[in-house]
């Protein structure tokens, strides 16, 4: 989605009645690889979805609803929702590699980085 | 005079530059929620026959920290959220999480049976049952004729 609203295209719309939460994260870089941290409390495991699509690395979870049976809301402070969000990773990442887990409510997300293709030294025929 | 040329070249681009400055307040905006933003962890409180149910958004606290108290009808939570650390040499980019320690009681509006009272934790959840004493649940009474 905010990809789209930085190319100028209009936003995605949801089709559930859900509001969309970006998680706060942190993101810390490492001399090997990329950590990312998100705050994602209530979400289902199930419905967590993390794609890396060129450069942009795009995470997007439902939360589970948390209604108790039998018993009525009184007070609200947090709503149940979609959590969506996004990041152009400016370093080369190995793909195949990203590994994420989800404990807790926290999705920590690591992206090893690209270990650069050694230099190739070009022979040149002399005619 | 400078013809506009879209995102072309390296032009420094008063338009591009409006657009990201709009799309990062349009993040800011979004990430503010109306009630309660300084009050960690977030709380849902339902009620019931039984008594009530709290629900509380506490993501990355282990159950272990946490230390919950029920006394007659105040219920207290606190507990300790671990900044995530930095090593040296690392580089922080973002840190949006809150980190630090928390604290919240409520007063309920009628006494809560301890013994009874549980606690669940599952994907950052915090479900917290409070159910009322036997003899403090509202009563049916029926009424006879004399």
């Amino acid at each position: 989605m905010a990809d789209q609203e930085i190319n100028g295209s209009a936003a995605a719309e949801t089709t559930r009645d859900a509001p969309v939460f970006v998680p706060p994260t942190d993101i810390i870089e490492t001399q090997s690889s990329l950590l990312m941290v998100l705050d994602v409390p209530g979400a289902d495991p199930d419905s967590l979805d993390v794609t890396l699509d060129k450069r942009v690395l795009r995470i997007a979870a439902r939360s589970a609803s948390s209604h108790p049976e039998g018993y009525t809301l009184q007070h609200a402070e947090y709503r149940d929702g979609n959590y969506e969000r996004s990041f152009v990773i400016s370093e080369p990442v190995d793909a195949a590699k990203i590994e994420a887990v989800f404990k807790d409510g926290v999705l920590r997300l690591t992206l090893p980085k690209a270990t650069p293709a050694p230099a190739a030294k070009i022979p040149v025929k002399a005619a | 005079m400078l013809a506009y040329q879209g995102n072309a070249g390296r032009w420094f681009d008063p338009l591009r530059q409006m657009r990201l400055m709009q799309h990062d307040m349009n993040r800011l905006m979004d990430s503010l929620r109306v009630t309660a933003l300084p009050e960690f962890p977030l709380m849902n409180i339902w009620t019931g026959p039984d008594g009530a149910v709290i629900t509380a958004e506490i993501p990355a606290v282990s159950p272990d920290d946490l230390e919950i108290t029920v006394h007659q009808n105040t219920v207290a939570l606190r507990g300790q959220r671990v900044a995530e650390p930095v090593g040296e040499g690392d580089i922080l980019h973002r840190r949006e999480r809150v980190a630090g320690a928390f604290a919240r009681s409520l007063v309920l509006p009628f006494r809560v049976d301890g013994d009874k009272a549980a606690a669940t934790f599952r994907n950052g959840l915090l479900r917290l049952d409070l159910p009322r004493p036997d003899a403090d649940r509202p009563r049916k009474i029926t009424v006879s004729r004399s």
